[in-house]
């Protein structure tokens, strides 16, 4: 197996006026093709700041962060934009579903950018939410799903586009324990089925023993 | 789905507050247009006058007679084509609330007034008859005056019961030829004044004058005015336009507000629809940075933002525009009939119309793309609304 991700010598600080808040110091690590990672620490520790500089929607202070051979770190905003929009997927803690869009149209969303036509886009969104089980619920807004539900077409919406790679942040956080245990279940079929290469932040260590592995983050340093 | 569906989805978002925004647009071009319609219209007035016709009138003021006799010292300047007398009438036709201008005229009137189009057979008519009179189309069909009608006026400035047959119905050649004049014989009321008032016999109030070319207006206008100097009733004599903007320059303050307010009335409209599409960019912040995290790009949010800001403006605007028509006739109808000579929505109006919404439209929608294309995307997710 071959790194698909390469962070190496990362450091990201925050500015509050004058004052530098350092998140990460040098922090350099590789993810193989097909890997399950679990990062896992307490709160403030960086996990999500280095989630989002490797899916490029954070900027790194310090160090280089490549993906599929692509230093995502030279990238220009639209450049970073199209990038994103090809080569990851999402999954947010709280779901972040368009309200106004149903459960279809939301997970169409990234389609929307390709050139595939309307009739090709149906039949990816029906195949993509057939794998999270919601093939029924496809005309459903997100007030008519549970949590569990949403996070699943979430997850549809993310896999949709066949990304190189998967980001959740926190994904069972906001689910009681059985939406929770789906959403893993999922989440663990899309690594072993589909082989998606994931990186999951997560708090909770039976959520983390999915994982194939764990790396562990503590006041900006991979301990 | 496609761009336009989820524009229409996000701007019906909050019913009620897109419901009251677009209401509040509406209210807003009906206010606009009316106002704009009513300014346009005293424009009108004065666009109406001719280059080649002057007025002449007693310089101390309007309301003062000239004599007869000055018709032909008039005419016998070099430029001059025509000259016509005329004298205000005024008087009361059944009610007091019927308003129409009532003027006694040389029967060569016409001829200066070209735009008063009045078939020869019906002018031959006129010109038979002592007491007959001539009405406009406008006032014709408004108290269905048909030729061979008679017209009763009570006389103020001039007093008395004054009769009158219609022989004939000018049309107007223009849109904004004024089609509420009632004209008569000024011999009809000269012969009466003879017989009743015979110091105000033999007088005119004005004197059109037209002239060969009118780049000499200003040379026959001083003179014709040279004319009289030192008379008992001496002259000024200006162009048609001058004349018709001192009227208008009378009501020119209350104008020159409701043009102010005209526009000051979009301003407001535009910061309404602005705090509306202000607070639907704030609470969509989360889902902007959704969007940009998908891959959208600053020109995708800027359509939506757009989109969404153009359709309300839109909606708003085209009802406001759709429903002044009526309501700029039901104003006609509810003001003193003949009050304004013509009454009608200039192509300007709906082109200013149209050109604050697409404004409001656009302007409203600046500052909400400038803050979603402005907050990174991690600061989005981080935004509690």
């Amino acid at each position: 197996m071959s790194a698909i991700i390469q962070v190496k010598n990362l450091s990201k600080s925050y500015w509050r006026n004058s004052l530098e808040i350092p998140v990460l110091h040098d922090i350099s690590l590789d993810v193989q093709e097909g890997e399950f990672l679990a990062l896992m620490g307490p709160s403030g520790s960086g996990k999500t700041t280095l989630l989002n500089l490797i899916a490029g929607i954070d900027r790194p202070t310090n160090g280089e962060v490549t993906v599929a051979g692509t230093n995502i770190a030279e990238l220009g905003e639209s450049a970073l934009a199209k990038w994103r929009s090809s080569n990851v997927g999402f999954v947010f803690q709280f779901y972040n579903l368009i309200p106004v869009l149903t459960a279809f149209e939301n997970v169409e969303l990234p389609l929307l950018l390709t050139k595939l036509s309307k009739s090709e886009r149906r039949k990816h969104v029906e195949a993509t939410l057939n794998i999270v089980g919601l093939g029924d619920r496809m005309s459903h807004y997100p007030k008519q799903l549970s949590g569990g539900q949403e996070q699943r077409v979430a997850i549809a919406r993310a896999i949709v586009t066949d990304p190189v790679i998967l980001v959740a942040d926190e994904p069972t956080g906001d689910l009681d324990r059985k939406s929770a245990e789906e959403v893993l279940t999922l989440i663990d079929r899309l690594n072993k089925e589909f082989k998606k290469t994931i990186m999951m932040v997560t708090h909770d260590p039976h959520a983390a023993e999915k994982a194939s592995r764990k790396l562990h983050l503590d006041k900006g340093d991979l301990v | 789905m496609k761009v336009f569906k989820l524009i229409f989805r996000n701007a019906m978002r909050h019913k009620l507050r897109t419901s009251l925004t677009i209401l509040g647009i509406t209210i807003a071009i009906i206010a606009f247009g009316l106002l704009r319609t009513v300014v346009t219209i005293w424009d009108s007035t004065v666009d109406a006058t001719m280059a080649n016709r002057l007025v002449t009138r007693q310089s101390v003021s309007f309301i003062f007679p000239l004599p007869f006799s000055y018709k032909d010292k008039i005419e016998s300047i070099d430029g001059v084509k025509n000259v016509s007398g005329a004298a205000w009438f005024q008087g009361v036709y059944k009610d007091k609330s019927n308003f129409f201008a009532r003027v006694a005229v040389d029967d060569n009137y016409f001829e200066v007034y070209p735009e008063l189009v009045l078939s020869k057979q019906e002018f031959e008519n006129y010109k038979k008859q002592r007491n007959a009179c001539v009405v406009g189309s406008q006032i014709a069909k408004q108290y269905n005056f048909k030729i061979g009608d008679q017209i009763v006026l009570d006389g103020d400035i001039f007093p008395g019961r004054w009769e009158f047959e219609v022989r004939g119905i000018y049309q107007p050649k223009n849109k904004n030829t004024d089609a509420t004049q009632m004209l008569f014989h000024i011999d009809y009321l000269n012969e009466r004044m003879k017989e009743e008032t015979p110091a105000r016999a033999n007088q005119v109030m004005w004197y059109m004058v037209q002239i060969k070319d009118p780049n000499r207006s200003a040379q026959i206008s001083n003179q014709i005015d040279a004319l009289f100097k030192n008379s008992t009733a001496e002259t000024k004599t200006e162009t048609e336009k001058a004349f018709t903007q001192g009227f208008v320059s009378a009501s020119g303050a209350i104008i020159t507000a409701m043009n102010w307010m005209s526009f000051m009335i979009i301003g407001i409209i535009l910061l309404v629809v602005a705090n509306t599409m202000i607070m639907s960019a704030r609470e969509r912040t989360r889902e902007y940075a959704v969007f940009k995290t998908l891959g959208f790009s600053a020109l995708h949010l800027t359509g939506l933002i757009l989109g969404e800001s153009m359709l309300i403006a839109c909606l708003g605007g085209g009802i406001g525009l759709a429903l002044t028509f009526p309501i700029v006739s039901g104003f006609e109808q509810a003001m003193p009939k003949g009050f304004f000579p013509f009454f009608f929505i200039e192509p300007i109006t709906i082109v200013l119309a149209v050109t604050a919404t697409l404004l409001v439209g656009f302007l409203s929608a600046i500052f909400p793309i400038q803050r979603a294309l402005g907050t990174k995307i991690v600061d989005g997710f981080r935004f509690v609304g």
